[in-house]
């Protein structure tokens, strides 16, 4: 009789006051792309590709049955993560809790491209997920892992003294970013490629318009 | 139950039918009239759920420039008859006018408050009267009415939601005193996720109140995005959370106490997360829902009609005197203060 769909409304990008908690996943976009999260953060843009609509499906599917999966290890899903002190909120896809210590992982479709820095964006998000087991937990994680949905493989990420600073650098970047009126100019380089707001985006079109002009000078 | 208010005819019975007749429109439910109301009277149609319009209504209401809004039968928002004459453009440009122009914002900012510091004080009366008054409950109260004194002379809209920042986290404070049951403490409003059953429930509860706000707003045209107190953010309905502001502690807050109060929820109701963060679970949810949708039909006194009005309705009533205020036709924004 009552459609509980229809008394939550629409998926929205989290409402990204300064004073606000950063969404985790706003993390990883920024680091692949300042403004792709600008993009999305800022104008509430969100267009889904071939690429996305995969990840989306990779995270439905996390495939592993909640709860003790084998001695020792309990696993909990989509589990609501936060930090007071960094000003953060999100969901892990898996946390392991292996002997009582948190093991965050988190599932990638794998293979965006340039492979270097989708590593790094989902490094970064990992690592926030950390900082904030540690603050909910009171106990150190220094160990997490990504999964590839692709090559169902697992590759384990310290969580090293460097990535732990990059991650503290990216989330005062994010905060900058909001406080801003204007949008990052783009990227326009082989991560356009495989982006689903490039239509939005229109990364060729400031350089384009500068040709444009100096041509009408000229 | 249908009823008139501002002369929009709102209709939440299920299979009615609506029916051009000459110049009257006719309600009938299974082959028996209702009533029937002079299109004269009427300014618009708000429809809930499943009622039906016949297509030669809806073209006499799009050529008379008749505003129709359906609904679901929860009441979100889910589109709006758009005629040739759309009298929407000059209601938008009012509200974006006054959202640039530093008094009239600073006035609505003003008026949301005053809606949210009353109701919130009633809340809190209420329970001294029930209960005896605690340390909590006398701080919180006396905050508030020092916010309502300050609240005229307020300056800037930063000063403003200073004053409504200190009333909410005196009126927090107090709130735990609020709850009879045992079971449940509350230690103080967090959200993003919430981290006790209280604070769960509360958050659930604002978002149902949110989508009517939304709902309201967008059936009369406003922009639900372009709010005064709260600041624009893509995506987020500021104006809603605005209007919600006069409803919070009137319809949500007595609402959540009751549920606790008279222990219709209980603990098992709600999960925890390793971690800490708590939610409704789906029975839970599905007791929340329903006592919501009853105190949605519930009818009251509203300050400007004589005649008593659906809970339900008191959103789309503030949402219809704010776009006349807006549109210069009412002189004041009067906020909802229930009793």
């Amino acid at each position: 009789m009552y459609e509980l769909d229809d008394v939550f409304p629409e998926i929205i990008p989290a409402p990204s006051l300064p004073q606000e908690p950063l969404p985790l996943s706003a993390l990883a976009q920024y680091t692949y792309c300042p403004r792709r999260a600008a993009l999305i953060l800022l104008e509430g843009e969100w267009e889904d590709n071939e690429f996305t609509l995969r990840g989306t499906r990779a995270h439905e599917n996390v495939d592993i049955p909640q709860g003790l999966l084998r001695e020792g290890v309990w696993v909990e899903r989509s589990l609501p993560l936060w930090s007071e002190r960094l000003g953060l909120t999100g969901r892990a896809d898996v946390v392991e809790f292996v002997e009582g210590v948190p093991y965050p992982v988190e599932y990638k479709v794998g293979r965006r491209w340039p492979r270097e820095l989708a590593r790094k964006a989902a490094e970064v998000q990992l690592c926030a997920q950390a900082l904030c087991l540690e603050e909910m937990f009171g106990q150190s994680v220094m160990e997490g892992a990504l999964f590839s949905k692709s090559s169902q493989r697992r590759r384990v990420v310290q969580f090293t003294p460097e990535l732990r600073a990059t991650t503290l650098a990216t989330i005062s970047a994010l905060r900058k970013l909001l406080q801003q009126e204007h949008l990052p100019p783009p990227a326009a380089d082989e991560r356009c490629k495989h982006c689903s707001l490039l239509g939005v985006c229109m990364p060729e079109v400031p350089q384009a318009l500068q040709a444009w002009q100096a041509r009408q000078t000229s | 139950m249908n009823s008139e208010v501002l002369n929009t005819l709102y209709i939440q019975t299920q299979g009615v039918y609506l029916r051009l007749e000459g110049d009257t429109l006719r309600i009938e439910h299974e082959d028996v009239t209702l009533r029937n109301v002079p299109l004269h009277h009427l300014g618009g149609l708000a429809l809930f759920g499943n009622v039906l319009v016949s297509p030669y209504l809806l073209h006499r209401c799009a050529q008379d420039g008749l505003e129709v809004a359906w609904f679901s039968e929860s009441g979100r928002f889910q589109g709006r008859l758009a005629g040739p004459v759309a009298g929407n453009v000059l209601l938008r440009q009012a509200q974006y006018r006054a959202l640039d122009n530093p008094s009239s914002s600073l006035y609505l900012a003003q008026r949301f408050v005053e809606g949210k510091l009353k109701n919130a004080r009633l809340v809190l009366q209420r329970a001294v009267r029930e209960r005896g008054e605690t340390e909590a409950l006398a701080l919180a109260l006396y905050e508030h009415e020092a916010a309502l004194r300050q609240l005229p002379q307020a300056r800037s809209l930063d000063e403003v939601r200073g004053l409504e920042g200190n009333a909410a986290s005196a009126y927090f404070a107090a709130f735990g005193d609020l709850l009879l049951s045992g079971e449940f403490r509350f230690d103080g409003r967090n959200k993003r996720p919430p981290r006790d059953p209280v604070n769960a429930l509360l958050s659930f509860v604002y978002a149902l109140l949110t989508t009517q706000c939304t709902a309201a707003l967008e059936g009369v045209g406003l922009d639900p995005q372009a709010g005064f107190l709260h600041a624009l953010r893509p995506g987020r309905h500021a104006l809603a959370l605005d209007l919600m502001e006069e409803f919070r502690a009137w319809w949500a807050d007595r609402l959540t106490l009751s549920l606790l109060n008279r222990k219709q929820l209980t603990l098992e109701h709600f999960e925890t997360r390793p971690g800490g963060a708590v939610l409704l679970n789906e029975e839970g949810r599905k007791v929340v829902i329903v006592a919501f949708q009853t105190r949605r039909l519930e009818t009251v006194q509203h300050p400007l009609f004589k005649e008593p009005v659906p809970v339900g309705l008191l959103p789309h009533i503030q949402a219809r005197l704010l776009a006349r205020y807006l549109r210069g036709d009412l002189p004041q924004y009067l906020p909802f203060v229930g009793r």
